[in-house]
């Protein structure tokens, strides 16, 4: 049980799939306008990523080695689709906002990553406990980013999600900037900062690239910047 | 006269001021991991908007006459399939019959399928209910918006590498914090090409 727990709580802390493993990145800039929109995008992404872990996990040793990646998309996008109509039908609102990022759930670094890295290896209670864990972990971080771009952005706090939201405007002057392209690089470079300052302290490494290490597709990013070298040094 | 008009505009929007990366954010990962250097840059682009044409040219008229209105809740399915197909056949033709740019691109091509830039660009095509001509033009626009982005970045960057520091900004904050410039950069274009 403790196992299982630690499992769990990997993907909420240590293992934080934004800010420690650095994957998804796309949502996490692009949707993070607001706090509805991120608490919207993380719980959206982690029915996928506990489904997905699920029935990944289940088919494991059926599924070839060779074509497990499109299989592992196939499986993936069968749960985006589910989630897409349920959305669309409970809260038109938060599809409209996510707009063309809800179906791009399918190629969501995190979920390929989980399945790849721990549900094609793992039985199903742990898959699940990853997926779930996972998925928490992305949801607060999308959250916390939302929280402070809404903020900075619009001097509100929780628009659209309580009926009154808290209104800052008085006390503060709204910064479009936070709200627009350049806002979100920079609350995210600016958070990693600070999750790697943690880190350190708590002697764990530090995050200095894009989650490749984590990523699905890294041997051929590797591949791709290795050649190059190479290339240079023969030129 | 009025469709060149009409293309010239979807061109600029694509590649200065809704460009893919700096305003969409879609295609982060090669932009962050495959921009260390400009020539990896280049040549990493230039296989994705190749794919994302190619993927234009399939995808829609498979929505258009296939899917329609009744089935479009296939539409993510169906279109991650076809882009995953496309790019293996596109690397086994490069391979036969063009072998100097499959040289060139080759290695980039499987990390395409997952690319959300790609998948992105199809849906964006089809939900924006563009005609066929305009979606290729489209995705060549995302595609060049997508090289221009990461030349400059891998110019940047290249910078960068040697730039003093502050030490808790060093490494991936600080290269994020660089993406916010070049970013901030591409508001001046707003309002150009509509």
């Amino acid at each position: 049980m403790n196992k299982n727990l630690k499992i769990f709580t990997n993907g909420i802390i240590t293992e934080n799939p934004t800010l420690r493993l650095v994957l998804g990145t796309c949502p996490t800039l692009a949707v993070t306008t607001s706090a509805k929109n991120g608490i919207g995008m993380g719980l959206a992404a982690t029915v996928v990523l506990v489904c997905s872990n699920a029935v990944i996990s289940l088919l494991r040793k059926v599924i070839p080695d060779k074509v497990r990646i499109p299989a592992f998309i196939t499986i993936i996008a069968g749960f985006v689709s589910v989630v897409q109509m349920f959305v669309k039908a409970f809260a038109p609102s938060i599809d409209k906002s996510l707009g063309i990022f809800l179906p791009l759930i399918v190629v969501n670094c995190i979920i390929l990553a989980r399945a790849e890295m721990f549900a094609s290896k793992n039985s199903l209670v742990p898959s699940v406990l990853d997926g779930l864990g996972m998925g928490i972990g992305f949801t607060c971080t999308l959250t916390l980013m939302g929280i402070i771009r809404e903020l900075l952005g619009a001097g509100t706090i929780g628009a659209g999600f309580f009926d009154k939201c808290i209104d800052m405007a008085n006390h503060l002057t709204p910064m479009v900037i936070f709200l627009l392209p350049p806002g979100g690089f920079f609350v995210f470079g600016m958070l990693v900062a600070l999750s790697n300052a943690i880190a350190k302290k708590n002697g764990k490494k530090t995050v200095d690239r894009i989650g490749c290490e984590n990523c699905p597709s890294r041997a051929v990013c590797d591949r791709a910047n290795c050649e190059n070298e190479e290339v240079a040094v023969n030129e | 006269m009025n469709k060149v008009t009409a293309i010239t505009s979807i061109l600029l929007a694509g590649i200065l001021t809704n460009n893919m990366v700096l305003s969409k954010f879609l295609g982060i990962c090669p932009f962050l991991g495959v921009s260390k250097k400009v020539k990896t840059a280049l040549s990493m682009s230039v296989a994705v908007t190749l794919v994302m044409v190619i993927a234009t040219a399939v995808t829609w008229p498979i929505d258009t006459y296939v899917l329609k209105e009744d089935y479009n809740y296939l539409q993510t399915v169906v279109f991650i399939l076809v882009i995953a197909a496309i790019v293996q056949l596109i690397e086994i033709v490069l391979k036969k019959y063009i072998p100097p740019i499959y040289k060139a691109l080759g290695i980039y091509l499987p990390l395409i399928t997952t690319n959300c830039a790609v998948l992105g660009i199809t849906l964006i095509n089809v939900r924006d209910g563009l005609d066929f001509v305009s979606s290729l033009f489209n995705a060549l626009a995302a595609g060049l918006g997508f090289m221009l982005a990461m030349i400059l970045f891998a110019g940047v960057r290249e910078k960068l590498e040697t730039a003093d520091i502050p030490e808790f900004l060093k490494g991936l904050p600080i290269t994020l914090i660089a993406a916010a410039l070049v970013s901030l950069s591409f508001l001046g274009f707003a309002g150009i090409g509509g």
